[in-house]
């Protein structure tokens, strides 16, 4: 066991080096591009262009500029923009960290429950019309793009039905820190964690329904049956439980890959000053020092996000746990 | 209890037959049809309403019940600053949608820009497939090395976060463009946002297609080819690719689906089709600032690619029922 | 009698019309007795005792005749008292014990979990009645195994723990199909070894499957052979070893090996397959494959009277 989480962990650091350098060559080595024409931004004048490339190295063999890219984000944290002169990155994604949290936990809660309770009652009424309409209805969910279905609900909350007291709570748009107005915290991002749970009740309603369905084929459950159990006890101890463990896996890997910059979108869309906003507003600014920035600590944070599933994984299965 | 009337089939046979019984999934594929199409039918929509939907007509007057009408309007409430572009008629070759704020055609748009969300989902999807089937076939079948570079390279992308990825490598392209050697791709070429989405699917497709090699170079009839001396290629081409083709169908509709939406998002956040070219995403984007005026602009796209994304979704549960009940391929992350 | 079955048929609604798996099966089983039903796979032999157990959960599926436990009628009973009556005092034994329990839950929890469903005892109880059971069957130090997952176990000793939890609630009447099929050779004959001394010591009659007419010879008191979900032949276990009636029992037997006396040059084998029980023939299901067939088997044979039954017009069937 302790070999394979060792393992497991040299993989990870292994795919944290692919990706800094599969990062480093899209936008030092994409051929027939000045790179540091592309860091100073546009219009940049010469004495700029001359401060990029001396700041990065771009005189020096490929291995010192990678590794002083590596070093500027991650040991000094002290890259700065060119298109905000002076403006230090690392400090600025951290800061937009806690948001991103909030956004992607909230919804995290919802889409739990939800999905838990949709997978379970579609599988207890398998091939009957509760599950053919829920499972629709996950299939509508999976097939909306987020960023529309949040415009479609500001359209709603914040616009035609802002007067009717069913939305007449809804704040402007904007993020609140928890710290200083929980209750306006907690307010502005309702509508932001549905819009963002509902993929993902959708998508982990039928994953779950569907490996309910399976486990119910199994010759345990048929066991369970000849023990005089009820049919609820057989779904939720054994056909569920089993199911539990894909179900979970999956929750950790979405879960890391939102935190790290899938919740781009709803951030975007509510103007939620997350990490995925950060990212968005220096794509549009193109500068490109805060995109590296973000694109690293992101995936990063995936990849260790991932390797932590993997591990956790390890020591909840028993089969695996003691093999 | 089926035996008697599938044996006499072949396994397409049998796949079609299933399918041509599934209601649910020949309604969504006829629904996709429709669209595709209608999509198609953009540029003589265009030209029989008599507008150019890639050009600004700020100043464009149009005639509804002998009342005429300018596209653009005054506002006629607050502080009357800019302009309004003029609402959903409701009459087919007359501004059925609306104008956008440029003045132009929301419907003609619509049209065009499902045009390119088709063709850019249809060619990333067989991008996708195409190497993914590669490196999966060499991966799984050859083993060792081969496999080891292989399969590090697909972990490196599958751990990428796939918008992240997306963004890192538009923001490259699309600024610039791209010249190797001879060839030279323009920013605002179509064929950027198909590599990109291309490149990005890779790993959900490989990953499978490697791990169903790998179990077909263990089986008896592979082991008995190689026994017989049977040259790898002539293998491949024969014995395995037929076997995973299965697999690879099924991954169709829903690569489809996922690409869609990957592209209208990345088009959403500017990083996909270049103006004035339009696609469901771009013209969502053009619709956010008129979003509580003039809502139309951006629902319109948003419903269009439900409806196409549904379809295809639905369509590909019905298509994986009839070719591999037992399958376990599922939506991916995305 | 504990358990009589008169005129069972179960038949499915599939695309090309209804398929009777079961046709007409009627048996008896004595207080303490163990009979034993052979049959190859799709004979009806497993679908005989989901029906007694009320485990055909098949939308599809349609139950006709009688399945009365200890005079209660089984077929058509509410789910609630049939459930109250699995595991309490009918109880069943599966093929393979490598998939017959939940991989997550402990053994100990298993067999506790069903002690707490049927009686109100505490938690205490039912685990310490666990490690006794476990104890029973043979299990080697009991108190550590109850802790141990079902993939922590041996083929036998999973076994061991799915007979264990079978007896838990000191049934009347034990379902055992196939339970040795799944193991190796050594293992089964301590499997058949441990049910016949638990049969004494608990006096629970049982209902034996197997497609193995060596295990039979060790443990069934009377066997029942079947046959494309009809009874074929139905006799005490020795005249029905010493003197078989039926074309297809001959032929079962002589396609082992004797235990005693000369090996044959070659064992013989039954020509052709089973058939499809969506297209099953006129008359006797076995005559399309029977060496005797003769004009007479156009028709269906019905079984003659007791003690040595035979559905077969060579042995004057009606």
């Amino acid at each position: 066991m302790t070999y394979a989480i060792l393992q497991r962990l040299a993989q990870m650091l292994f795919v944290m080096f692919g990706i800094s350098l599969l990062v480093f060559l899209i936008f030092f080595g994409t051929p027939g591009v000045d790179p540091a024409a592309r860091i100073a931004g546009r219009n940049a004048s010469p004495e700029v262009l001359e401060a990029v490339r001396h700041s990065f190295g771009f005189d020096q063999p490929f291995y010192v500029q990678y590794l002083t890219m590596m070093k500027k984000i991650f040991v000094t944290g002290d890259l700065t923009s060119f298109v905000n002169r002076g403006w230090k990155v690392v400090p600025a994604v951290l800061d937009t960290i806690p948001v991103t949290l909030s956004l992607v936990f909230g919804a995290a809660v919802l889409w739990v429950v939800f999905s838990l309770i949709i997978g379970v009652v579609a599988a207890a009424f398998r091939d009957r019309w509760p599950d053919k309409l829920l499972m629709i209805l996950g299939l509508i969910g999976i097939s909306m793009p987020v960023y529309w279905l949040g415009e479609v609900m500001n359209l709603i909350t914040q616009s035609r039905f802002h007067d009717i007291w069913l939305f007449a709570w809804v704040p402007p748009l904007g993020y609140k820190e928890f710290g200083k107005d929980p209750e306006g915290w907690f307010l502005t991002l309702v509508i932001p964690w549905i819009t963002l749970s509902i993929l993902y009740i959708g998508l982990y309603g039928r994953v779950l329904r569907a490996s309910i369905t399976e486990a119910l084929q199994e010759d345990y459950i048929r066991t369970a049956r000849a023990k005089g159990l009820s049919e609820t006890r057989i779904l939720l101890r054994h056909a569920l439980r089993t199911s539990l463990i894909a179900f979970v896996t999956l929750f950790g890997l979405d879960f890391g890959a939102l935190v790290g910059g899938s919740a781009l979108l709803t951030e975007v869309v509510f103007g939620l000053q997350g990490v995925g906003k950060l990212t968005f507003d220096a794509l549009q600014n193109l500068d490109l020092p805060v995109i590296m920035t973000t694109v690293l600590y992101a995936s990063f944070f995936v990849v260790l996000a991932n390797a932590v599933v993997d591990v956790v994984y390890i020591l909840l299965d028993p089969r695996v746990r003691t093999s | 209890m089926n035996t008697a009337a599938n044996i006499s089939r072949g396994p397409w046979a049998t796949a079609l037959h299933r399918l041509s019984r599934d209601r649910t999934a020949l309604v969504a594929l006829a629904f996709f049809v429709l669209i595709v199409l209608s999509c198609l039918s953009a540029p003589i929509y265009a030209w029989w309403a008599g507008v150019d939907p890639f050009k600004s007509t700020l100043d464009a007057v149009i005639t509804i019940d002998g009342v005429q009408h300018p596209v653009m309007e005054l506002p006629t409430t607050g502080l009357a600053l800019g302009y309004t572009p003029i609402g959903p008629t409701w009459r087919l070759g007359n501004y059925f949608l609306g104008a956008d704020n440029q003045g132009r055609d929301v419907m003609a748009r619509l049209l065009y820009g499902g045009l390119n969300s088709i063709v850019i989902a249809s060619a990333a999807t067989a991008f996708t497939l195409i190497f993914a089937t590669a490196f999966g076939l060499l991966a799984g079948f050859f083993g060792g090395v081969i496999d080891m570079v292989i399969s590090r390279i697909l972990d490196v992308l599958w751990a990428f976060p796939v918008y992240l990825l997306a963004i890192s490598l538009s923001i490259v392209l699309i600024t610039q463009g791209i010249s190797i050697g001879p060839i030279t791709i323009e920013s605002s070429s179509l064929a950027l946002p198909v590599f990109i989405i291309g490149v990005i699917y890779i790993p959900y497709v490989a990953r499978p297609v490697r791990g169903q090699v790998m179990a077909l170079r263990q089986s008896d009839f592979v082991m008995a080819a190689i026994g017989l001396g049977a040259p790898s290629g002539r293998i491949l081409w024969k014995d395995i690719l037929p076997n995973v083709s299965t697999t690879l169908i099924v991954f169709i509709p829903i690569m489809m689906a996922l690409n869609m939406l990957t592209e209208s998002a990345l088009s959403f956040l500017s990083i996909g089709v270049q103006p004035p070219a339009a696609s469901w995403g771009t013209i969502i984007q053009d619709g956010q600032t008129l979003l509580y005026t003039r809502p139309a602009v951006a629902l319109a796209p948003g419903i269009m690619i439900v409806i196409s994304v549904l379809s295809l979704n639905v369509f590909g549960d019905g298509l994986r029922d009839a070719l591999d009940p037992r399958s376990k391929i599922k939506l991916g992350r995305g | 009698m504990i358990l009589q079955v008169t005129d069972l048929r179960v038949s499915f609604r599939t695309e090309h019309g209804m398929v009777r798996v079961l046709d007409g099966v009627s048996f008896d089983v004595a207080e303490g007795e163990v009979l034993g039903i052979v049959g190859e796979s799709g004979s009806g032999k497993t679908m005989t005792v989901l029906a007694v157990m009320g485990l055909i959960t098949d939308p599809n599926a349609v139950i006709e005749g009688s399945i009365k436990f200890r005079g209660r009628e089984l077929v058509g009973l509410r789910p609630r008292e049939m459930r109250d009556l699995r595991g309490r005092e009918i109880a069943m034994i599966f093929q393979d014990p490598m998939t017959a329990l939940t991989p997550v839950y402990t053994i100990g929890w298993q067999i506790a979990e069903q002690i707490l469903t049927h009686e109100k005892v505490s938690k205490k109880a039912a685990w310490d009645r666990a490690i006794a059971l476990l104890a029973e069957v043979g299990i080697p130090r009991p108190e550590e195994a109850v802790h141990r997952y079902p993939h922590q176990l041996s083929g036998g000793m999973r076994q061991r723990a799915v007979i264990a939890m079978a007896l838990t609630c000191n049934p009347a009447l034990l379902v055992a199909d196939e339970p040795t099929t799944a193991l190796d050779v050594t293992v089964q004959a301590q499997i058949l070894d441990l049910l016949r001394k638990l049969q004494a010591t608990h006096g629970s009659a049982i209902v034996f499957i197997t497609h193995d007419l060596g295990v039979m010879a060790e443990l069934a008191d009377r066997i029942m052979v079947m046959y494309a979900g009809r009874i074929v032949e139905r006799a005490a276990r020795e005249p029905l070893f010493a003197d078989p009636q039926h074309p297809y029992t001959v032929a079962l037997l002589n396609s082992i090996p004797p235990l005693e006396g000369a090996r044959p040059h070659r064992l013989q084998t039954i020509a052709g397959a089973p058939p499809s029980l969506s297209n099953l023939p006129q008359g006797c299901a076995f005559g399309p494959r029977c060496p005797k067939r003769f004009a007479a088997c156009a028709a269906r044979p019905r079984l003659t009277l007791p003690p040595h039954e035979t559905a077969c017009f060579l042995t004057g069937a009606p």
